[in-house]
């Protein structure tokens, strides 16, 4: 291998160094006591993420491998923003990991996932639709390992069935889908196959399978149905990065493929689009609003959020993509607080996750609640949070291209979802407990999650008023 | 000049710290802190303004106007972006100056003041957050920072004037006023978005090309800002909110009622000065005939109150009538010609805040000694208070215009820019300057000459304030006496060349006669112990003295606009239309969200197959419909 190669392979950086935390992390796993508490274990995993978050910028566009492997400054943005979600989500764990019934598993748990987060900086980067497959399956496959880690635990079990069952169900459609493509084209390249498309009926399902494929991986409905069961089921800081990390990821890609690959049938998938959006936004907001289990009701409130999500795909200009890869950041920090909340809130009490243990919450845990309003509100985009800026970016980036009817119906359910968010409030805040008092008890969370809060609170409050981080973004995203 | 961010730093960060940890602190350490802070605050204005006119001037003759900081906050197009910054030009370290020595002063003297009163902490993170809303208002480098700190100034007044919050009339008044100013910034903002519109930015000194796009729009935008500021500036019809704000504490009246929030509509307009000499020299005008309304309505007023604050309040409202009217007359003509009003109206600016503090400072002595803003509880007080009276004495002399006290010199510079105007203008300002004197003499003697009221000062007798009321008394009674003396000319002009006042003999002359007379007639009306001839005008003109007791019937006029006209006839048709289309259609939203969260929740199963069904049903109607729409 001749000099200039090594300098190409070099560019992969974020993945080799990802490579390296991962490898650090088993061999440490492997020389630590398994029944240890592994504190120190933690922190070291969550300092070397912490550095992952910074090696992950690129400045310039990188095509290796003949193509396979592209490398753009907005894809290392993104796999950066995935990376810190990524860091909270090992933060809120690690109270979890440190149980008893846990701890000699948690070398598992981190290099399961950091396993998912390699595949999807490689779908991520890829150039091909194979290296693209390989990236979605290497997300996918561990993954559901990781929702399974409660073994004993019926639910655990069963949404790690359920998770694997669909999700080879949807690769498989998906696969599908590119053998279409590849029937049609002869080819996988993302660089060739503009060329060569005509929008002919099989190309259009082969369209189709692709996103719904994609769908299934962000939980747009119709392709829904596990999303409840499995973030019900899960270990919730799973829930958490299942929520955030994987449908993050899956948006950004999506968005990259239909607009640098299928732009010729940009008729096509814009529809595809914006009925997926709009249903399930509104199909979500509805069931949302019946849930009493709060980790229920969070995978219904994160349905709807991957809807508003898409809308930054369906612009498919810049603008659109900075504007998705700002809300991916915003929604990554509420949603994280609200899962380090729930989650905190049943390690400590044994498992309550019902919307009717929170009430009166605010007399027992009054900074716990403060979070999760805050959390929440940014999740329902009241300003001046993250939250509202980043929902006025993306219905911007949408409205421009001029899916008025979509941003129009898109509002109208904010309103409905800003009624379940505040229930969670209300029930905090105003409802009287059943006896008079919280069935929460007082408690103090573990330095890692408060670390976790204090740092999601302050991109709550801070991404939407500096407005140098969206510009940020929206530059990244021209150099796209 | 970096050291100048330093200046809003302070405030705001003494703020923080007495909001969050005040309450922990004793009274003293509180105060302290924030006195100090705002002494810090002074010194740097002090030398802020000492390095900027000791700057060599540029080649024509003006001072530069330095940016020393700067950060764009919101851009939107390459041209049009809110910026955060300082900007230093000789009337806004003019104001840095004004501001920060009224401020310290009221500092010291709440010392003495709100010594034991609930909430002092509070009260003094209060006026740090005012005190650094007014120096980013003045500093702010484009319209919409000034609009940014303007609405927080409001804000900060609104605490402020609500500070005893258990008091019902406190709390309307802060009410009245937030809403009152509020409704008027509307105007502000419509105006700044009128000008960001079509001149394309918020920079004061718009690019050529902007203003050849925006010079149609100009008058209007201009005029709209002017409604905000004439709201802040209490001009007539919008001036009743000030008498009502001296509910609040005297020396919050005094900094902010008196000395500077109420001067920043007079401050807008001179900032946005060269655009209205430019392009909208006829706003500019009405800008003028509002004033000098506005200073003839409140001087009559003033002339029958009893209570001393509202006095001081009408007063105020005229004086800055006074300021408008200078600013107003200024012309497009050559050289001093049509810019001497400027110099005037800013001139007048900083020594009525001193003047005006003093006199505010000076009825808190009063109120403080007898417990009463009524002037009939007051009389004689001279033998009891000897440096509250000396200095108050000082500050009604300088306001009415008598030389060599510092009034005289900006008031005559004001006339005779009037004069150069209109004739008819000149006479009118002459003829409010006199009534001004009459009606501060009418306080004067009432407060410390007449009659005493012996048994209410048997039973609690009046005494001198502490040395930390009676020093800021005596400091700014220091600068009234000298600051006339300045060579004003010399730092602020309407063209920004150097300029030597020099006083128009006739002018000085007509406005000494009458501000004397006006005095006499005070004098022989008001200062022994029985007021005959003023009775017997009051019996003679019942009606008239009644309508000017009640200021012209103006509350009543807008209660009836707003609850007669406007609750009547616009509020409750959009009350019952919320109520039962808005509303109804929400209930109806939201029991159809609810009845289909209903329908769809069977598809919610948990049967994997039956997932996969809805899965592949999905995939089918997708590809349907781009087969058959696309």
């Amino acid at each position: 291998m001749n000099n200039s190669n090594l300098s190409a392979i070099l560019s992969l950086h974020a993945e080799l160094s990802l490579v390296v935390v991962l490898v650090v992390v088993l061999l440490a796993d492997l020389l630590r006591k398994p029944d240890a508490g592994g504190r120190w274990f933690r922190v070291m995993v969550c300092l070397l993420m912490g550095v992952q978050v910074f090696l992950d910028l690129t400045p310039d566009a990188r095509s290796l491998f003949g193509g396979m492997y592209v490398n753009t400054p907005f894809t290392s943005v993104v796999k950066s923003i995935l990376s810190a979600g990524t860091l909270l989500v090992f933060l809120q764990c690690g109270e979890w990991l440190g149980r008893r019934d846990t701890r000699f598993r948690q070398g598992e748990f981190y290099v399961l996932t950091l396993s998912t987060l390699l595949g999807m900086f490689f779908m991520l980067s890829s150039g091909h639709f194979l290296m693209f497959y390989i990236g979605l399956e290497t997300a996918s496959i561990p993954m559901a390992c990781v929702v399974a880690m409660d073994k004993y635990r019926h639910h655990s079990a069963e949404a790690g069935a359920k998770f694997i069952l669909s999700s080879m169900f949807s690769s498989a459609l998906l696969l599908y889908g590119l053998s279409l493509l590849y029937g049609t084209c002869g080819t996988l390249y993302f660089a060739d196959v503009p060329g060569l498309l005509q929008g002919s009926p099989l190309q259009q399902l082969a369209l189709v399978l692709f996103i719904a494929g994609m769908g299934f991986k962000m939980s747009l409905v119709p392709f829904h149905l596990w999303t409840a069961d499995v973030y019900q089921g899960a270990p919730t800081g799973v829930t958490a990065y299942l929520s955030v990390i994987s449908k993050g990821a899956a948006a950004v890609a999506l968005a990259v493929v239909l607009r640098f690959v299928f732009p010729l049938m940009k008729d096509d998938w814009t529809l595809t689009i914006a009925v997926l959006s709009v249903v399930s936004i509104t199909v979500a907001n509805l069931m949302a609003i019946l849930q009493g289990d709060m980790k229920r009701f969070m995978a219904f409130s994160s349905i709807s959020q991957a809807g508003y999500i898409v809308l930054g795909a369906l612009a498919g200009t810049t603008q659109g993509m900075a504007s998705m890869a700002y809300y991916i950041a915003v929604y990554v920090v509420a949603n994280v607080a609200v899962f380090a909340v729930i989650s905190t809130i049943e390690q400590h009490t044994g498992g309550l996750t019902s919307r009717d243990d929170y009430r009166g919450l605010y007399r027992t845990n009054p900074r716990l609640t403060l979070v999760m309003t805050l959390a929440l509100f940014s999740l329902g985009g009241i300003p001046p949070f993250a939250g509202f800026f980043s929902k006025f970016f993306i219905f911007a980036a949408a409205f421009e291209e001029g899916w008025w009817v979509v941003v129009f119906l898109a509002l109208l359910n904010t309103i409905i979802s800003l009624y379940y968010y505040l229930l969670v409030v209300k029930a905090m805040y105003i409802s009287e407990p059943e006896d008079g008092r919280c069935v929460v008890a007082p408690m103090r969370s573990a330095p890692g999650v408060r670390l976790c809060l204090v740092l999601c609170v302050a991109g709550i409050c801070a991404l939407g008023l500096c407005s140098g981080f969206y510009e940020g973004l929206e530059y990244w995203a021209e150099a796209l | 000049m970096e050291y100048t961010i330093l200046i809003l730093l302070l405030p705001v960060l003494s703020f923080l710290l007495l909001a969050l940890a005040g309450m922990k602190m004793s009274h003293r350490v509180s105060g302290l802190i924030g006195t100090v802070v705002l002494g810090a605050v002074a010194a740097l204005s002090y030398m802020a303004a000492y390095d900027y006119f000791s700057l060599p001037r540029q080649a024509d003759g003006t001072f530069a106007t330095l940016v020393p900081w700067n950060a764009v906050w919101l851009p939107f197009t390459e041209s049009l972006h809110i910026d955060m910054g300082v900007l230093l030009d000789p009337i806004s370290v003019m104001m840095l100056v004004v501001i920060s020595t009224v401020s310290f002063m009221v500092h010291i003297y709440s010392f003495g003041y709100m010594k034991g009163e609930r909430g002092f902490q509070r009260y003094y993170a209060f006026l740090s957050l005012f005190t650094f809303s007014m120096l980013g208002l003045v500093v702010a480098t484009n319209i919409f920072q000034m609009y940014v700190f303007w609405e927080l100034v409001g804000v900060s007044s609104y605490l402020l004037i609500g500070f005893y919050y258990t008091k019902p009339e406190a709390i309307a008044a802060s009410k009245k006023a937030f809403i009152v100013t509020r409704f008027a910034d509307l105007g502000f903002l419509i105006g700044i978005l009128i000008y960001g519109f079509y001149v394309g930015t918020f920079s004061f000194t718009p690019t050529e090309t902007g203003l050849m796009q925006g010079a149609m729009m100009l008058p209007l935008a201009l005029g709209l800002m002017f409604v905000g500021g004439a709201g802040k500036s209490a001009m007539f019809p919008l001036h009743i909110w000030l008498p009502d704000a001296m509910e609040g504490p005297t020396p919050v009246s005094a900094l902010i009622h008196a000395a500077t929030m109420v001067v920043a509509g007079v401050y807008q307009v001179a900032r946005m000065f060269p655009l209205y000499i430019a392009y909208a020299p006829d706003t500019l005008h009405i800008v003028a005939y509002v004033g000098a309304f506005t200073a003839f309505y409140a001087a009559s007023v003033a002339c029958v109150q009893s209570d001393i604050k509202r006095v001081l309040a009408f007063s105020t409202i005229s004086q800055i009538g006074f300021m408008m009217v200078a600013l107003g007359v200024c012309t497009g003509a050559p050289s001093h010609e049509g810019g001497l009003g400027y110099m005037a109206s800013m001139f007048h600016l900083f020594t009525h805040a001193m003047f005006k503090a003093l006199l505010f400072l000076g009825a808190g002595c009063i109120i403080h000694a007898v417990h009463s803003n009524e002037m009939s509880t007051m009389g004689g007080l001279r033998k009891y208070m000897p440096v509250t009276h000396i200095t108050f004495l000082i500050a009604c002399l300088a306001i009415s215009g008598i030389p060599p006290f510092s009034g005289f010199f900006s008031k005559d510079e004001i006339l005779t820019a009037c004069f150069a105007f209109s004739p008819v203008m000149g006479w009118i300002m002459t003829l409010i300057a006199g009534m001004t004197a009459f009606y501060m003499f009418r306080l004067y003697y009432g407060i410390f000459w007449g009659r005493e009221n012996k048994e209410l000062h048997a039973a609690h007798v009046p005494h001198e304030s502490p040395l930390s009321m009676t020093f800021p008394l005596m400091v700014l009674a220091a600068i009234t006496c000298v600051a006339g003396f300045i060579p004003f000319g010399h730092f602020v002009t309407g063209d920004g060349l150097s300029y030597d006042i020099h006083l128009d003999a006739t002018v000085a002359a007509t406005s000494c006669v009458v501000a004397v007379v006006a005095i006499a007639l005070a004098t022989f009306m008001y200062a022994r112990d029985t007021q005959p001839v003023a009775d017997a005008l009051a019996r003679r003109f019942p009606r008239l003295h009644e309508a000017a007791y009640r200021r012209f019937y103006m509350d009543e006029a807008w209660l009836f606009v707003t609850k007669r006209i406007i609750f009547r006839c616009v509020s409750r048709p959009v009350a019952w239309f919320d109520r039962h289309v808005v509303d109804g259609f929400m209930n109806f939203l939201a029991w159809a969200a609810n009845a289909s969260g209903e329908e769809v929740q069977p598809m919610q199963s948990g049967r994997i197959q039956a997932y996969v069904l809805w899965f592949m049903a999905g995939i089918i109607v997708l590809t349907l419909m781009l087969l058959l729409c696309v």
